[in-house]
This record gives structure tokens, C-alpha cells and sequence, in this order.
């Protein structure tokens, strides 16, 4: 049952965030929409990797490498992101409308 | 067994000691160290040439619990390949980024990110895992980004930004996909779950999987990011953007319909990958062609040039795969991908010596240049012959295959695509040639060093000599080759 509930706010999240990729120009909250999406999928992972009453042990370790990827590629984006607003004072990419 | 973990680990541990180098140690050692790891890949290809594809388990443990790492001659076939273009690329830059003439950050930051990309191509290759596939994919494409961003102008940086968008939606795509297979068989082991006992779900995390990686593939729809990212580089960047990168998620989409799921590959879904695929062919050559800039022409090629991979799938997958043609399609792909990666990286290269040697690549800039610099100018026509599949360069070869494997499939608007490409890059490179070759210099060169102008030249000729030679990796990219391609033609 609380597999259940995990799963389903796993996939909120996935669609949360996909909606917020779709919608928002502002390039950080893309990046975050980005680790809504990751977060979402992790959750997912966990409660349909917990199969039985024994913990399985490759899907919490696959979660924590695919967080330590999700905060180095984060990192990379925000580094982007902000050097591209010193530039050119916009946070959001030339020909698609300016974030305020 | 060596060879293949030093390949692995030798590019990562170089681009960390480079970070601690002084200014001029750096580029001795980089040198030094891509001499090793190229040496390292000819002993793998030998290795996997007298004794079959070899196998790693890391740590002692095998699959499911642990992580299998394995070279077969498709792999052995790729890490040559980008050994050559990464040694080729690092002699180039010597000359090309230094210091004094693009500044501090890009004469640093260039040599650590080149051999990061260089350690997650070779973990790409030979990885058997589907998750360890994830992690050496997205290091791949942040060292990808990272190379793009290099020059710091605004047009580089949202161009940068625009391949992660791409870049990390596929990411996700794919990741979706894994954790959908692995809560269906509990194991992401590409051998294990070629023998596993289908789920309702494995069409559904395949065709996630597929959509992530073509959009790091830049397939048409998905290209959009490709050009401004890879005209935006510098040009030796530019030049392992274009050649090795997508070369490492389309090996992933090999593995996945070919050795993990081919049971999956139903003729629509194989239909429909090499339909994008004909149309990047057309699309990419028709906007290449109207390009004004060298560096654009070429990246625009890369997206017609890629989507005569994916030919590969209804030719070689599904029912195709018992068919006496599929090792010909399988092959001419791959011979594709082969000859691409080094005719491209040669391109890049001299587009790179046109702009240290005029300070421009616009075409009109370009005219009679080949008399200045009569080297470029030939290597840049060498890989031009191969981009158009004339023979007899390894693209002749790639194109051939793949069209006999058409006719006799009875596929043929395959063949129509092959042979209205190949009109289509004589027509796009026509264009610098002709404005290369020109009777009258527009602008005053700046002198080029020979060894400088020798290392596209030297590419270019190998992309030929794949032609010419091509019974060698012909016969070395059949090693090992997935059981839905075992049949001769």
C-alpha cells in the first residue's frame, strides 16, 4: 500500500516537472524542474524496486549515484546559467520570451 | 585484459593529474598519455582480433551482481576509432589552443574536458550494464557542454545551455526507461535481459529509452541543438562533438534493440527510426546547403550524415535480422559511423586552421585558400570524398553495404535516400571547395605550421584507407556480433 503511495507521488512529481519544462522560459527553474523530474524517478525506483519483504539493495545504490549525477550536471547548469545572465542580463534562452 | 582497463581508467586519471599540472607540463603529459591510451586501444583491437571479444567482470563479481564490462569488435572497432580522432584532436590543439592566442580558460580548460569526454566514450563502449550505460552517457554529456561553453560568449553559452536541455530530457527519458526494466526483471544487465521473461512493460521502457538517446543522437526532430552547439565550439571541440559524441548513444540504441531486446522490434517501430532517418539525410543536406559559414555546413552534415545509421534498423532488426542482407546492413552502418567519426574530425580540423590563418570561416573569406595552404586544402577534399561515399573511401564502403542490403530487402527508397544524399553532401561541399579552390586569394593568410596542417591530413587519409582496406575491419567488426546479425550476405 505505502509502495502504492510512493509510486503515485513519484509520478506527480515526474509530471510536475514536465509541465514545468514545457511552461517555463526562466532557465532555473528548468533546472529545477529537471531534478523534479529525477526526484520523481528515484521515489519511483525505490517503491518498484522494493519487491517482498526483503530490501533490495541495487535500486538504493543506483538512487545514490544517479543523485550525485543529477547534483554535477545541476552544478554545470547553474554555472551556465548564471554566466549567461552576466552576459547578456536574461536568464532564459535568446528566442524564447524573457524571463523577468 | 589490461589494454581494455587501461582504456578505462588512463584518460580519467590524466584529466585529474592535468588539473594539477603546471601550464607547461600539460600539454607534454596530455600528449604522452593519449600516445599510451591510443597504443592501449590498437592492443585491445588486437586482443579482440586474435582471441575473441574480452570480457571483464569488475571486481571478480559477475552479473547480476556486479558489473560486466566486455570489448567486442564493434567496441574494439569504436575505441580505435576515437583513439586515432582524440590523438589527432590533442595535436591539432596543441598548436591551435594555446594559451597566449584564445586566452587562460580555454587553453586550460580544453585538455581536463577532452579527456573526460574520452574516459565516458570508452566506459559508453564497453559497458554491459544499462544503468552504468546512464552514468557513462551523462558524463559524456556534461564533459560534451562543459567543451561547448569553452569560449564564454553569450551565443556559446545559450547554445551550451540548449544541447544540456536536450541533453538532460534525454537523460531522464532513458533513466525512465532503466527503472521500468529493472522493476519488471530486477536486473540491468544487457546479457541477462536479452534471456529474460517478457513483461507488459518492456515495449514501453524501450521506446523510452530510444527516445532519450535519439535526442542525444540529434536525430531529426531532435537535432535542433546540434549545429549552433558544434559551429559555437572551438573547432577542435567542435571536432569530437561532432565525430565521437553521438557515436556513443547510438551504440547504446545497437545494444538495446539489437542484444537486450530484440524480440521488441516490431516493423513499425524499426520503420519509423529509419524514416527520421532519411529525413535528417534530406533535411540536414538541404540546410547545409544553405549555409554561409564552413563551420555550420559541416555540423548541418553531421545531422544528414547520422541519420544514415539508423538504416541500420529495418535492414539488420526484427524479422530483417534472419535474413541473409542483415550483415551487410549491420555492417555498412557501422562502417558508416567508422568513417564518419574520421572524415568529420578532419573537417573540423582544418576548418579550425582556416580560422587561426584568416580569423574567419565565412565562405567568401575562404576563396583561394588552397593555394596558401595547399595541405588543408587537399585534406579537407580527402574528407569531403568520404562524406560524399565516393570510392574509394570508407564512406563508399558504408554507402555500398547499405544499399545492397536495401535492394535485396526489397527496401528500395532506402537506396533512394542513399543515393539522393550522397547528390546532396556534392552539392553542400562544393561549395568551400569550390570557393577554396578559387583562382584568386581573398585575404592574407597567416603562416599555419605544417605539423599543424598535417594532422587533418593524416585523419583524412585514414577515413580513405577504411575504404581501401576494409577487409580488416570488416572482419573485426564482426567479432562478437549480436545473434539477430549472424548471417553472411
Amino acid at each position: 500500500m505505502s509502495l502504492t503511495v510512493f509510486a503515485l507521488t513519484g509520478a506527480a512529481l515526474v509530471g510536475l516537472g514536465v509541465y514545468g519544462l514545457l511552461a517555463l522560459p526562466h532557465l532555473l527553474r528548468r533546472i529545477m524542474c529537471f531534478n523534479l523530474i529525477g526526484s520523481g524517478l528515484f521515489l519511483f525506483f525505490g517503491a518498484a524496486g522494493a519487491r517482498g519483504a526483503a530490501v533490495d539493495a541495487i535500486p538504493q545504490a543506483l538512487i545514490i549515484t544517479g543523485i550525485v549525477v543529477a547534483l554535477s550536471a545541476s552544478a554545470l547548469a547553474v554555472g551556465l546559467v548564471v554566466a549567461l545572465a552576466r552576459r547578456t542580463g536574461h536568464a532564459a534562452l535568446p528566442d524564447e520570451d524573457r524571463a523577468p | 585484459m589490461s589494454a581494455l582497463v587501461v582504456v578505462l581508467t588512463l584518460p580519467l586519471v590524466t584529466a585529474l593529474t592535468v588539473l594539477l599540472l603546471p601550464a607547461r607540463a600539460r600539454v607534454p603529459v596530455v600528449l604522452a598519455s593519449s600516445a599510451l591510451i591510443v597504443l592501449a586501444a590498437g592492443a585491445l583491437a588486437l586482443a579482440v582480433w586474435h582471441g575473441g571479444p574480452v570480457t571483464l567482470a569488475v571486481g571478480g563479481w559477475a552479473p547480476p551482481l556486479g558489473i560486466a564490462l566486455r570489448a567486442d569488435g564493434l567496441a574494439a572497432a569504436l575505441i580505435m576509432m576515437s583513439a586515432l580522432v582524440m590523438g589527432a584532436v590533442a595535436l591539432a590543439a596543441q598548436f591551435e589552443l594555446t594559451p597566449d592566442r584564445v586566452g587562460a580558460r580555454m587553453g586550460f580548460g580544453f585538455w581536463p574536458l577532452m579527456l573526460l569526454l574520452w574516459a565516458a566514450l570508452n566506459a559508453v563502449y564497453l559497458s554491459r550494464d544499462l544503468f552504468n550505460l546512464y552514468v557513462g552517457v551523462e558524463l559524456l554529456s556534461l564533459a560534451a557542454v562543459a567543451l561547448v561553453a569553452l569560449s564564454g560568449s553569450a551565443q556559446a553559452l545559450a547554445a551550451a545551455l540548449r544541447y544540456m536541455i536536450f541533453a538532460l530530457a534525454g537523460s531522464l527519458l532513458y533513466l525512465a526507461g532503466v527503472v521500468l526494466a529493472y522493476g519488471a526483471h530486477g536486473t540491468l544487465d544487457i546479457g541477462l535481459l536479452a534471456v529474460r521473461v517478457p513483461a507488459h512493460t518492456d515495449a514501453l521502457a524501450l521506446g523510452l529509452m530510444t527516445a532519450g538517446l535519439l535526442a542525444k543522437t540529434a536525430l531529426f526532430p531532435f537535432h535542433v541543438w546540434l549545429p549552433p552547439a558544434h559551429a559555437g565550439a572551438p573547432a577542435p571541440a567542435s571536432a569530437l562533438l561532432s565525430a565521437l559524441v553521438p557515436k556513443a548513444s547510438f551504440l547504446i540504441l545497437i545494444r538495446l534493440w539489437f542484444e537486450a531486446m530484440p524480440d521488441l522490434a516490431s516493423g513499425a517501430a524499426l520503420l519509423v527510426l529509419a524514416a527520421l532517418g532519411a529525413i535528417a539525410v534530406i533535411w540536414g543536406g538541404v540546410l547545409a546547403l544553405v549555409q554561409k559559414r564552413l563551420k555550420l555546413i559541416v555540423a548541418y552534415s553531421t545531422v544528414a550524415q547520422l541519420g544514415y545509421l539508423f538504416f541500420i534498423f529495418p535492414l539488420a532488426g526484427g524479422d530483417g535480422s534472419a535474413q541473409p542482407w542483415a550483415a551487410g546492413a549491420w555492417t555498412g552502418a557501422m562502417f558508416q559511423a567508422l568513417s564518419h567519426g574520421l572524415a568529420k574530425a578532419a573537417m573540423f580540423l582544418t576548418a579550425g586552421i582556416y580560422i587561426a590563418a584568416i580569423g574567419s570561416d565565412r565562405l567568401g573569406d575562404l576563396r583561394g585558400l588552397a593555394r596558401t595552404l595547399p595541405m588543408t586544402g587537399f585534406a579537407f577534399a580527402l574528407a569531403a570524398i568520404t562524406l560524399m561515399g565516393l570510392p574509394p573511401s570508407g564512406g563508399f564502403t558504408a554507402k555500398y553495404l547499405l544499399m545492397t542490403s536495401a535492394f535485396a530487402a526489397g527496401q528500395w527508397p532506402w537506396a533512394l535516400v542513399l543515393a539522393g544524399g550522397g547528390v546532396l553532401a556534392a552539392a553542400y561541399l562544393y561549395r568551400p571547395i569550390a570557393a577554396l579552390f578559387a583562382q584568386r586569394a581573398q585575404t592574407a593568410a597567416r603562416p599555419i605550421p605544417r605539423a599543424w596542417q598535417a594532422v587533418p591530413l593524416v585523419l583524412a587519409a585514414l577515413s580513405i584507407l577504411l575504404g581501401l582496406l576494409s577487409a580488416i575491419p570488416f572482419d573485426l567488426l564482426q567479432i562478437g556480433r549480436p545473434a539477430p546479425a549472424q548471417e553472411g550476405l
